[in-house]
């Protein structure tokens, strides 16, 4: 009735004590490297935090950092178990300790997978995070000398510089907003006089980016002014013209960015879950199997090993009525307070009459 | 005569032994350290292989490769040596492959060394090479359609933007060059005929920077054009102005970025040129305190070591006298033994 049932002579339990020792400190590099993992993406994030309105995605980078460490941990008391197991007088000090250790393998395999499943489901998080933060930094980009967004310019040019795109959804949110400082605007010529005339907030528009924007991969001279103007310009058509700056918004390279290196990562948390699984597997065949030899009048004899002592449905059954078992005990006290006391008056109630009826 | 006499008790020679054979694997991995740091440098110099007119300073990393492999063979050797000095019977049978052994291995330390003079002493030929590859770089840079040549414009941008500096000397390179290409000058207007008139070779000269001239770190928007005409742009004055676009010239950029590399570089390779030699030094040592004992029934006898058995001079001499032969330099040395082998029978 036992699951997985498995013969281990003591060869073979040697053979897995060792086996199970390589394993384990493989795990050990293996929670090291998502560690890492955590380590690098979050640092990543924190790059580009201002163009990042919140930080609802560093829970990714977190979550690894902290399963890496208590992979770590957890491996390494497991490599301490198997070296202890083939001594039987050892071994027995770490029994209660592995019921608790399987409950934080299972638990870690569980969160390296929530981890994996967040890194998708966190997207649309990341998106509209991006899409305010960008908003945000091309309205300040123009605040080159207000104390706390002097630097909103430099940042959003070298972002733009770096990941080859312009604007939020693209280059067409420069015309919306003021990105010229007051400044160096010549406030008594007709031409900045007409701009702000144009609209009801009394801002500075023109059709035109920063020079952030330019991508150097076209073949002309970057026009950076009178962009929608074709006749502005030699031998230039507004609507056709693909080269001059790069299409793509910001808030798309950016999600591209981390969204692929998330990917990327992927493989790499999936196989290091199926390595945990299997030191989990072998440290329960390994356990029971050196109980079994333990319990023999011959300790070098042959015994059984196996994942669960009865079947699953049998297990889980006494697993429940162990547990129910427990929250009884906190209920019995007070029910057995009320009994014991019945019982004492009873006993008292008989013992007076016993006594009277003797007197 | 003889230059550093040591006394080696049996003690000492398995100390020193043991010694060696861990400082010959450290050295290996010294000598591999140094092949990749001759491949990094060298994957480096050809990433900006278009500025550069020659490939003269690309014998610092080939030298450096080529004496890191050679490092490699040579530490492989040395600890094979020890492992078989303290052994008596198996130590004579490299007595013949020692001699030329440590000739060559201090001839490819001497190597190591030369290549760290070299990469301070080939500054001047990188800078003229930078300065030729560069100026032709801002003259092609309008010929985004012209074969072999179409991509000047989109290397020149990327360099300037990476490594933060405009023109050759400085930004002034851009306005003595044509960079706008006909294509996009209309020939009808005024302005366009004006200024192609107004030089010999008939360019369209301005006085304005392409757009990857431009600092991010500037206050204000970029100024690119009519740079020199402080009234064309409010709040503007064409001295005083340092943050518009970047002040430093590329050819300075890029051999500061060179030498710094290599400066890195030369102080890694210096010590791995001590550990080397440390290495040849301990096993002549070695060997001259086991080769006392050949042939000796107690083998656990205190002997002497020594680096040369002559003076320095004699020890030159005798070591250039086959190679000058081979080379048929020294003619004296023939004719002696063949008058030597024609007495002998006599």
């Amino acid at each position: 009735m036992a699951l997985l049932k498995m013969k281990f002579s003591q060869q073979r339990r040697v053979r897995l004590a060792q086996g199970l020792w390589l394993l384990s400190w493989l795990a050990v590099m293996c929670g090291a490297f998502i560690f890492c993992l955590g380590v690098y993406l979050k640092i990543e994030l924190l790059r580009r935090d201002e163009v990042m309105e919140d930080t609802d995605i560093h829970a990714v980078p977190n979550l690894l950092m902290l399963v890496g460490l208590a992979s770590i941990g957890a491996n390494w008391v497991a490599s301490r178990v198997c070296q202890d197991s083939l001594d039987a007088s050892r071994f027995p000090r770490w029994k209660v300790l592995l019921l608790g250790w399987y409950a934080v393998a299972v638990l870690l395999c569980c969160l390296l997978l929530a981890v994996v499943v967040l890194s998708y489901a966190l997207q649309g998080r990341l998106e509209e995070s991006l899409k305010v933060g960008l908003r945000n930094g091309i309205r300040f980009y123009k605040d080159t000398d207000v104390p706390g967004r002097c630097f909103q310019k430099e940042t959003i040019d070298r972002l733009q510089m770096e990941f080859r795109c312009c604007g939020n959804n693209n280059f067409k949110d420069w015309f919306e907003i003021q990105w010229v400082s007051n400044r160096y605007l010549d406030f008594t010529s007709q031409e900045v006089k007409d701009r702000i005339r144009s609209n009801v907030d009394g801002r500075y528009l023109l059709d035109g980016v920063p020079f952030s924007c330019c991508n150097p991969a076209s073949p002309r001279p970057c026009l950076q002014n009178q962009l929608t103007d074709s006749r502005a310009h030699y031998n230039y058509e507004y609507q056709s013209e693909e080269l001059n700056l790069y299409s793509r918004g910001c808030r798309q390279a950016l999600t591209d960015y981390y969204m692929g290196l998330m990917n990327s990562t992927g493989p790499g948390v999936l196989s290091v879950i199926l390595i945990q699984l299997s030191v989990l597997l072998s440290m329960r065949y390994l356990q029971t199997a050196v109980d079994g030899a333990m319990a023999l009048e011959s300790p070098e004899g042959e015994s059984e090993g196996y994942i669960l002592e009865k079947d699953v449905k049998a297990t889980y059954a006494e697993v429940k009525a162990k547990a129910l078992d427990l929250l009884k005990f906190a209920q019995v006290d007070p029910a057995s307070e009320v009994a014991g006391a019945e019982e004492g008056e009873k006993a008292a109630e008989a013992s007076a009459k016993a006594a009277t009826t003797a007197a | 005569m003889v230059v550093m006499k040591m006394k080696f008790p049996f003690q000492k020679r398995v100390k020193l032994a043991q010694g060696l054979w861990l400082l010959s694997w450290c050295a290996t991995v010294a000598g591999a350290t140094t092949f990749t740091l001759g491949c990094l440098l060298k994957t480096e110099l050809r990433r900006r292989a278009e500025v550069m007119a020659n490939t003269d300073i690309h014998i610092v990393p080939n030298t450096l490769m080529i004496v890191g492999l050679a490092s490699l063979g040579i530490n492989y050797f040395a600890s094979k040596i020890c492992q078989d000095a303290l052994d008596a019977g198996r130590f004579p049978r490299w007595k013949n492959f020692l001699k030329p052994y440590f000739a060559v291995s201090c001839f490819f330390t001497v190597l190591m060394l030369l290549a760290i003079i070299m990469s301070y002493a080939m500054k001047g030929s990188l800078e003229s090479s930078l300065k030729a590859g560069l100026r032709n770089g801002i003259r092609f840079y309008k010929d985004t359609d012209t074969p072999g040549r179409c991509f000047q414009k989109q290397n020149i941008d990327r360099l300037q933007m990476e490594f933060q500096c405009c023109g050759n000397n400085d930004f002034r390179d851009w306005f003595e060059i044509q960079w706008i290409s006909n294509r996009y000058l209309d020939f009808s207007s005024t302005e366009v005929k004006n200024r192609i008139k107004s030089n010999v070779d008939g360019r369209y000269l301005v006085d304005g920077v392409p757009f990857s001239c431009c600092n991010p770190s500037s206050p204000r928007p970029c100024i690119q054009y009519r740079l020199t005409n402080n009234s064309a742009h409010y709040n503007y004055d064409y001295q005083t102005e340092e943050l518009n676009i970047y002040l430093r010239g590329c050819r300075e950029a890029l051999v500061n970025y060179y030498m710094g590399l290599m400066n890195t570089i030369g102080a890694g390779v210096l010590s791995i040129f001590l550990l080397q030699g440390s290495v040849l030094v301990s096993l002549r040592f070695l060997q001259t305190a086991m080769e006392a004992v050949a042939g000796k029934e107690n083998t656990e006898i205190e002997t002497e070591g020594y680096l040369l058995e002559k003076g320095v001079k004699e020890t030159v001499m005798e070591y250039l006298d086959p190679v000058l032969t081979f080379l048929l330099l020294k003619n004296k040395v023939q004719e002696g033994t063949a008058g030597e082998t024609t007495t002998a029978p006599a």
